[in-house]
């Protein structure tokens, strides 16, 4: 997808209800044309966020630009931006045709413009045969379908999008994810959507902004924040993840060392980490990243790391058989439990592992990604 | 509402019905069922003596209710009760808007006062009106203390605001008031909001959200509305008494004459069950139309 310049600028924008701050001076650019994803737990202030653009909310603090344009204080009606919302909010008191056409209406465009347009708009939904329906005769797909219909024939600047999916079961959420890329993909408007499921972030965003109690805590592509997460907080909510707390023995400017407790050796990273030696250290170890081995004598050996290192033994306490994967728990000599995910590969696996087995669990010197907070 | 009517669960008390429902079921029909069948059978009655009625099943009472001097009071008062709704309506809704869209707390303020004059008799309402309104009343005394701050003017003439049909109009359309609000706020305070942003976001101003989207979708609630104002205005009986002029009677005086002064209960029921007809009639078309929006709310 070609991303431009920014059409979104937030400036320092706080917002406050009464002692509750939702947002809390947040600076966040979004570029022309690309997909992008405000992702946090409920409560985190990424809705706010988005009607704060939408014109629903005014922030208290900072400003907000489109296009360059300060539109902090435009009502929503004046703004080149529209909004599918999370509940669809179509109109139940109007066929489909004038739902979508209800934008172009209120405009002031009429008679065969509005009616070639919102033609126009319901075949780009795929609802071509529908516009004469009401919406109590639609599914909920198709009603997310009337709402998307309703939002572009407006031809905005920017399209929001408030959980598009949350409403929709998993079957439909899977299929509506790809017709949404391929919808921005073929009107390449810029989409901005809020999620509070980080697979859809991930599926659907070209970027993503992470956001916790009103702060921003990193903006970054899907594969970024999961393979570089910037904090504890993002390593834990994108994904699984196993977290270490260890402290920095060695640092040199090739390779490092972490001294985590109930391991026999130390971590052996295969970077420099900036930090005095003895600084705590947080590593996030993604499940997929750690390897089962059948129990030897020998310790596995990791490719990238020196011998010994980088494994530990453990028994399986619980096992999860997820289909295409499964996860592995595995409680080491002190108590405390790894995760570990196994693809299953084969559909009769000669190599399977059982619940009370005894296994070691390595992985390479690159996988861990350290965190300072 | 989209509640239908639920299938009795196993399991649940067939008694329970019976002993909880029974006791309000005799009520009304002892006190108010039977007497109501009573008037409904003196309405076919002729006078007899002074206190003798016989039910002789003629039609010469409704015959009379439907003479021109009766008819003129029985439309004067459709019209004055036509006119309180209209004017309930233009000043409920934007009370009943103002109240959906306001805080929680200042929401359970301004209910408390569009209530709180139900908690106060009527009567004395209605007293209490007339004190404000009559010639050296609140309003007069008012105007005429403003017009004497001011040389030269010829003397203060008192408004004519009591004893006429202004005072009447006055009168019901202050008690009937909160009838209106109610209804109104409980559909509004029931409309989705995402829908009048959605209007909103897809570029239409308020007055246009207001007219296309709020009207439409609170149609219910303001039927109700004007039905619950309109039925109780129809029937006013202390307004036009005690505030209006000779000219001002509604129907309800000419049946409260009727059965008191006139000793004419036959006439009485008779115009007494014209209203009732009315009412019905109202009432039968409010069920249509709300029945008509829980089948449509049923299926979205």
């Amino acid at each position: 997808m070609t991303t431009g310049q920014s059409i979104i600028r937030f400036e320092g924008v706080t917002k406050r209800y009464g002692k509750v701050v939702a947002v809390d001076n947040v600076d966040l650019e979004v570029r022309e044309g690309e997909f992008f994803a405000l992702l946090g737990p409920s409560g985190c202030g990424k809705t706010t966020l988005l009607r704060m653009l939408a014109g629903f909310e005014v922030p208290s603090e900072g400003r907000i630009l489109i296009d360059g344009q300060d539109v902090t204080q435009v009502p929503p009606n004046k703004r080149p931006v529209n909004m599918v919302f999370q509940n669809y909010a179509v109109f139940p008191h109007m066929s489909v045709a004038d739902n979508v056409g209800y934008g172009l209406k209120v405009d002031g465009i009429g008679g065969s413009e509005r009616a070639r347009r919102v033609e126009e708009a319901l075949a780009l939904v795929k609802l071509d045969a529908l516009g004469s329906r009401r919406p109590d005769q639609l599914s909920g797909g198709q009603r997310q379908r009337v709402a998307l219909a309703r939002a572009l024939v407006k031809r905005p600047r920017v399209l929001l999008l408030d959980e598009p999916l949350s409403a929709l079961d998993a079957k439909l959420r899977e299929a509506m994810r790809t017709e949404l890329c391929q919808l921005q993909a073929q009107v390449g408007i810029t989409f901005v959507m809020v999620t509070h499921d980080q697979d859809e972030a991930l599926a659907l965003a070209d970027r993503c902004a992470v956001m916790q109690r009103g702060l921003l805590q990193q903006v970054a592509s899907p594969s970024d924040l999961y393979e570089f997460p910037a904090s504890r907080f993002v390593a834990d909510f994108i994904g699984s993840v196993n977290m270490l707390e260890g402290r920095l023995v060695v640092d040199e400017p090739d390779h490092a060392e972490v001294a985590v407790a109930g391991f026999d050796q130390p971590v052996f990273l295969d970077h420099g980490v900036t930090g005095a030696a003895g600084t705590t250290l947080w590593l996030a170890l993604r499940p997929e990243k750690i390897e089962l081995h059948k129990w030897a004598a020998t310790p596995p050996h990791p490719g990238d790391a020196p011998p010994g290192r980088n494994v530990v033994a453990g028994t399986i306490t619980h096992v999860a058989y997820l289909g295409s994967e499964s996860l592995y728990e595995v409680a080491l000599a002190d108590g405390q439990k790894l995760k570990a995910l196994r693809s299953n590969l084969t559909r009769w696996d000669q190599e399977d592992f059982a619940l009370g087995e005894t296994v070691w669990l390595a992985w390479h010197a690159c996988s861990p990604a350290v965190l300072l907070s | 509402m989209s509640g239908g009517h639920q299938e009795q669960r196993p399991g649940q008390a067939p008694g329970v019905f019976a002993a909880v429902g029974l006791p309000p079921i005799v009520w009304l029909a002892a006190l108010f069922i039977a007497p109501l069948a009573v008037i409904w059978a003196y309405s076919f009655g002729e006078n007899r003596t002074l206190v003798d009625i016989a039910i002789t099943g003629n039609w010469g009472s409704y015959a009379r209710a439907l003479k021109p001097l009766y008819l003129a009071i029985l439309l004067k008062s459709l019209g004055f009760a036509a006119l309180t709704t209209l004017i309930c309506f233009i000043l409920g809704l934007p009370v009943a808007l103002a109240i959906s869209f306001a805080s929680p707390r200042v929401k359970l303020l301004l209910l408390l006062a569009v209530m709180l004059p139900f908690w106060t008799n009527l009567l004395i309402r209605t007293y209490a009106l007339m004190a404000i309104l009559r010639t050296e009343g609140l309003i007069n005394s008012a105007l005429g203390g403003l017009w004497g701050l001011v040389p030269g003017l010829p003397p203060f003439e008192p408004l004519p605001l009591i004893n006429n049909n202004f005072a009447v109009v006055v009168g019901l359309v202050y008690v009937h008031l909160p009838f209106m609000v109610l209804p109104l706020y409980a559909a509004l305070d029931r409309l989705d909001r995402s829908l009048i942003e959605a209007s909103l976001d897809l570029g239409a101003g308020h007055l246009a959200t207001l007219w296309r989207v709020v009207v439409p979708m609170a149609l219910p609630g303001i039927i109700s509305g004007i039905i619950i104002t309109f039925i109780p205005a129809l029937g006013a009986y202390l307004a036009p008494d005690l505030l209006g002029g000779t000219n001002s009677q509604m129907i309800a005086n000419v049946i409260e004459r009727q059965f008191r002064s006139a000793n004419d209960w036959p006439f009485g029921a008779a115009l007494s069950f014209l209203l009732m007809y009315l009412t019905f009639a109202a009432l039968l078309l409010q069920s249509l139309i709300s029945r008509r929006s829980a089948a449509r709310e049923a299926r979205a």
